[in-house]
């Protein structure tokens, strides 16, 4: 199989009813492992993530996944909010695997060993709503391993839960790097970021204003876009009206 | 003193279980039990795909399928005792004032009903969950499936509607049913004659199980609704 990378993102852009959400958004994503997006509320991280996983299409530019067709590309997605149907934590990873129409067997042990990934395989018979957050966030990532994505894109995983689950999640997610699955996540969380990320693209305005290693971006920003935003410089909009 | 007189008689005859009472409940359950699950295999298809579906046009669709929802039953009742008569398409057939007639016409009725409901409950849920049903790359009949599998105990409510509105409607099956005594009577065209020849011991016994029957299903719903929530979330 062909590599992954480089993601070339080209001029992206999304205009939702005539407002420029993506505005000319290009950069390349070479590097394994795990790529943070950062940027401030309204930057476009979240669209960026929807158009990488095709739930958004562009309306102009375009995105390369290496020399691969963008359908060929296992992708998932995790959201903020991890959205589980009313039933158990087995079927609700199962549902992940009902496009494949895999054997009830195969699709039993796919399950059983991304439940087990993310520590909930005994708690497979449970309702999946009555988990706590950072259970169910869990049981998010698992629906998302178990079609052995070799794209991963997180957005904002861990927003709402407590330093623990944190941890926990983001034990999860280094491990997929280290096992060899890309990951773009978005966060706000800086120290999140710093833990995890080897590179760092920051979002302003619908445009990427800086991409780079995440410790020199993270230390030593070049823009006084990033900059003002990993320093948590307010108003934001300062820079919007300059530009 | 009548009134009372009527209503002792009512409640002697429902509880020595007269025949007459029994069997056309009986007609009433299995002519409204069937419509509704006829209703229901097109109706939730119909509402999950809808919700789910952008196309032009759609607004249009909604607001027609709303306005069904309040289909003039005796209306419902001549459409299909025309399409059923003699020299009606489906005259051939021969179901005119059979059971079967009833069950088209109530069919008819409750169908747009439950598929309107449906559609609303799964917009609902289809906000919650599509994103995240599409990104599993899910076929849109897959996605309409899940979400009716996910919103299975609110759809109960429209499951109720329809089944109340078939049960206590009169117009629709008078008119293709005919009324005919132990074949096609029911309980509210029952109801109605036995009003107008004043029997009304036995026009009080149906209307009293009638009523229970109503108030019956929908509390053992509402307590399996509130359990099975409770359970899943």
């Amino acid at each position: 199989m062909s590599a992954l990378l480089p993601i070339v993102i080209e001029a992206l852009a999304f205009r939702p009813c005539g407002a420029a959400v993506i505005d000319g958004l290009s950069a390349t994503i070479a590097t394994p492992g795990i790529t943070a997006i950062v940027g401030p509320n309204g930057a476009g991280k979240s669209v960026t993530l929807r158009l990488l996983d095709g739930l958004l299409v562009p309306d102009g530019g375009s995105i390369r996944f290496g020399t691969r067709q963008a359908a060929d590309v296992r992708r998932a997605m995790v959201f903020q909010r991890p959205a589980l149907i009313r039933a158990s934590v087995h079927d609700n990873v199962a549902l992940a695997l009902a496009a494949e129409g895999l054997a009830r067997r195969e699709a039993a042990a796919r399950v059983g060993a991304a439940l087990e990934r993310v520590g909930l395989a005994r708690r497979s018979r449970e309702a999946a709503r009555r988990l706590s957050g950072g259970e169910q966030q869990r049981l998010a990532l698992a629906r998302a391993l178990v079609t052995e994505p070799e794209l991963i894109l997180l957005d904002e995983p861990t927003a709402n839960l407590d330093p623990g689950a944190t941890d926990v999640i983001e034990g999860i997610v280094a491990g997929l790097a280290q096992a060899g699955v890309k990951v773009i996540l978005v966060s706000h969380n800086l120290g999140q970021v710093a833990r995890l990320a080897g590179d760092v693209l920051v979002l302003a305005g619908g445009r990427a204003v800086e991409h780079g290693p995440a410790r020199s971006v993270l230390t030593s920003p070049r823009t006084p876009e990033a900059r003002a935003y990993l320093n948590g410089e307010l108003p934001w909009t300062r820079f919007a009206a300059a530009s | 003193m009548r009134m009372l007189q009527a209503l002792a008689d009512a409640f002697a005859m429902i509880g020595a279980l007269d025949r007459d009472v029994l069997s056309i409940v009986g007609l009433s359950l299995r002519v409204s039990l069937a419509a509704v699950a006829l209703g229901c295999l097109v109706g939730l298809p119909a509402g999950a795909l809808l919700a789910i579906a952008r196309f032009p046009g759609r607004d249009a669709v909604v607001a027609a399928l709303n306005a069904l929802m309040g289909l003039p039953p005796v209306v419902v009742g001549l459409v299909i005792y025309l399409l059923l008569s003699r020299s009606g398409i489906l005259g051939p057939l021969g179901l005119l004032f059979t059971p079967a007639a009833m069950i088209l016409a109530q069919t008819v009725l409750v169908t747009p009903l439950i598929a309107a409901l449906a559609r609303g409950i799964l917009e609902d849920s289809e906000r919650e969950l599509g994103e995240q049903l599409r990104s599993l790359r899910l076929s849109p009949w897959h996605r309409a499936r899940t979400l009716l599998f996910d919103a299975r105990f609110s759809l109960v409510v429209a499951v109720l509607a329809a089944f109340g509105r078939a049960v206590s409607e009169v117009g629709a099956v008078l008119v293709v049913g005919g009324n005919i005594a132990g074949s096609t009577r029911t309980m509210t065209t029952a109801i109605s004659l036995e009003t107008q020849k004043g029997d009304l011991p036995l026009a009080l016994a149906l209307g009293l199980v009638l009523m229970t029957l109503v108030l019956a299903v929908n509390l053992a719903a509402g307590l399996v609704r509130g359990h099975a929530m409770r359970a899943y979330g």
